[in-house]
């Protein structure tokens, strides 16, 4: 199932995984031309010894040997993750998808692929300084960037969620000791300066014909086309995205559509830094002081404009109770703790 | 009441008039008599012709506008190249095409024609296109930008739902051959590049038979 290969471009040893959904796994040919396909895009090539994996598609999962039963999970699974808004008003108060942030259905590399986290979890997560389950991580993404509340652990939409990010997960090992090619959204390197006007100038050239001029996106009969990128129906300052270094990483990798890797360090960083001067709803850790909150999650906050005057305006961004399109502050899931210490033996 | 003086009132006008170009209101009865010359491609009922080897005529009944102007417009502008449309974008005035637009928008969209011969294999791989793309050769979805069941979002991605199939397969392979790049950052252009010759004809015939509108 995972097995060396010299691939000559980079001269390095790659470890590579492959596709189990199918009854034989890819190739070293199918992996070549697979990498080969996201270099030619601008993509970097594999580091030495990282592990690279092709999530299996959908229409693999017809073709797969595995119990129909478990096949209508992962679709149901599948379906939630493309079409969060089906929860609207339940679990999700914005207008997002999971598949808005985690483009390719969360299979691309440089999108922050979810594969990875059904082979790494339970494990330690410094946001919320404890152990975290699969559902747990997914639970903070309803917490955070859906500026919601997750769906009751061990419930039927979970387990699909769950299910869906596990089998893009098949045929890796548990736990790999090597780095994941692609993980996250990796940021490019910080520029010396970050310049707001130039922000605001590229976002009106390159983003706002899809998002909008006010950062508002598009919603077609109640279907987000291009999701909010600030304001009452976007994540809130909890979200990942809303780290200046991730919102780069995302655009520089992402973003225009179709065009990845077509702006250049400077200007996603730019463009990065003009959202991350907007409003958005409130974090929902907010202890009910905007400094206080950004100190208490420093480990996070210090690399998001929370807490810190706006370079637009000057005012304190995140200094409100507006939590958007959501009727309270915190979800079940904010603030649990875990500690084994406590168990008795 | 006092007189307005005529600078004050000339200023006032052309405040009007500069209000009027930014938000142009297409008269859809004034465009009926305008649209007298495109009927004999676009027919009288805006529903077009696919046309089987040949140059098709694309559906304009219920396309958005805003949409249709900005064709026209670039059709005159040469931002947009076709042989065939070039003359009669020609004779339009500005308000003629908002005019026209807005009559070609309110009329009931028709049916799309030329996926009807298409094999099942080649259908589910349009359907593959249309709604989920294929991530492996960097192609995404139709739907992506072409709204929920890709029948259109605001007035610059049009719908594509239910468009002939030798429309969309000539306008796929200008992008793809550069001769058409009138879309917004190349977005289509960039996408249409990476598209096999199959797979501009799959998501063609998939497209054609699918419901322009809601149903």
């Amino acid at each position: 199932m995972i097995r060396k290969l010299m691939y000559a471009a980079v001269s390095a040893t790659v470890m590579f995984t492959a596709s189990a959904a199918a009854s034989d796994y890819a190739s070293d040919a199918e992996i070549r031309k697979y990498i080969d396909t996201l270099t030619e895009l601008g993509f970097p090539a594999p580091e030495e010894d990282q592990l690279v994996h092709i999530p299996p598609t959908m229409e693999d999962l017809e073709t797969a040997d595995i119990h129909p039963k478990l096949k209508q999970t992962i679709r149901r699974g599948y379906d939630l993750f493309t079409n969060t808004q089906q929860l609207r008003g339940e679990n999700v108060f914005n207008n997002m998808n999971c598949s808005s942030c985690h483009l390719g259905e969360g299979r691309m590399p440089f999108s922050a692929p979810i594969w990875p986290a059904a082979v790494t979890l339970p494990n330690y997560r410094g946001k919320n300084d404890h152990v975290n389950s699969l559902e747990e991580r997914i639970a903070g993404c309803f917490a955070y960037s859906m500026n919601g509340t997750p769906p009751e652990y061990g419930s039927d939409d979970m387990l699909a969620l769950a299910a869906y990010h596990q089998w893009l997960a098949s045929g890796v090992e548990m736990y790999p000791k090597q780095g994941i090619y692609g993980r996250g959204f990796p940021a490019p390197e910080r520029p010396e300066e970050l310049s707001y006007a130039n922000g605001a100038k590229l976002y009106q050239q390159e983003c706002s014909v899809c998002h909008a001029e006010d950062g508002s996106g598009l919603r077609v009969d109640d279907q987000t086309v291009y999701p909010a990128l600030w304001g009452d129906m976007s994540n809130n300052w909890g979200a990942g995205m809303v780290r200046v270094l991730t919102a780069a990483g995302f655009i520089k990798n992402n973003m225009p559509l179709g065009q990845p890797r077509s702006l250049t360090d400077q200007q996603a960083w730019d463009i990065a830094y003009y959202m991350d001067n907007q409003e958005r709803p409130q974090d929902p850790r907010f202890t009910g002081d905007v400094k206080e909150t950004a100190e208490r999650f420093d480990n996070f906050h210090r690399h998001s404009m929370y807490g810190k005057n706006s370079a637009d305006n000057g005012e304190l961004l995140g200094d409100h109770e507006n939590t958007g399109g959501k009727p309270f502050l915190k979800p079940f899931n904010v603030g649990v703790p875990r500690n084994f210490e406590a168990n008795p033996e | 009441m006092k007189k307005t003086p005529i600078t004050l009132a000339a200023i006032g006008l052309a405040a009007y008039a500069s209000f009027a170009l930014s938000e142009p209101e297409g008269d859809p009865e004034k465009g009926a008599s305008a649209a007298a010359v495109c009927t004999a491609c676009h027919q009288a009922d805006g529903s077009g012709r696919h046309v089987e080897g040949g140059e098709s005529w694309p559906r304009l009944a219920g396309l958005n506008a805003e949409y249709i102007a900005k064709q026209l417009h670039d059709f005159k502008k040469g931002n947009r190249q076709n042989a065939s449309m070039m003359p009669f974008a020609n004779m339009l005035s500005d308000q003629q095409i908002i005019d026209v637009a807005a009559y070609y928008a309110q009329m009931e969209p028709t049916a799309g024609q030329g996926g009807g011969n298409a094999s099942e294999d080649m259908l589910k791989r349009g359907q593959q296109i249309a709604e989920r793309g294929d991530w492996s050769q960097y192609i995404v979805s139709c739907k992506s930008c072409h709204g929920p069941d890709n029948q259109g979002a605001g007035a610059v991605f049009p719908g594509i739902a239910g468009q002939h199939a030798g429309y969309i397969k000539a306008q796929l392979n200008a992008w793809k051959e550069g001769t058409r790049s009138n879309d917004p950052q190349n977005l289509m252009g960039t996408i249409a590049e990476r598209m096999s010759d199959e797979d501009i004809h799959a998501v063609a015939v998939w497209l054609a038979n699918q419901s322009p509108v809601a149903e």
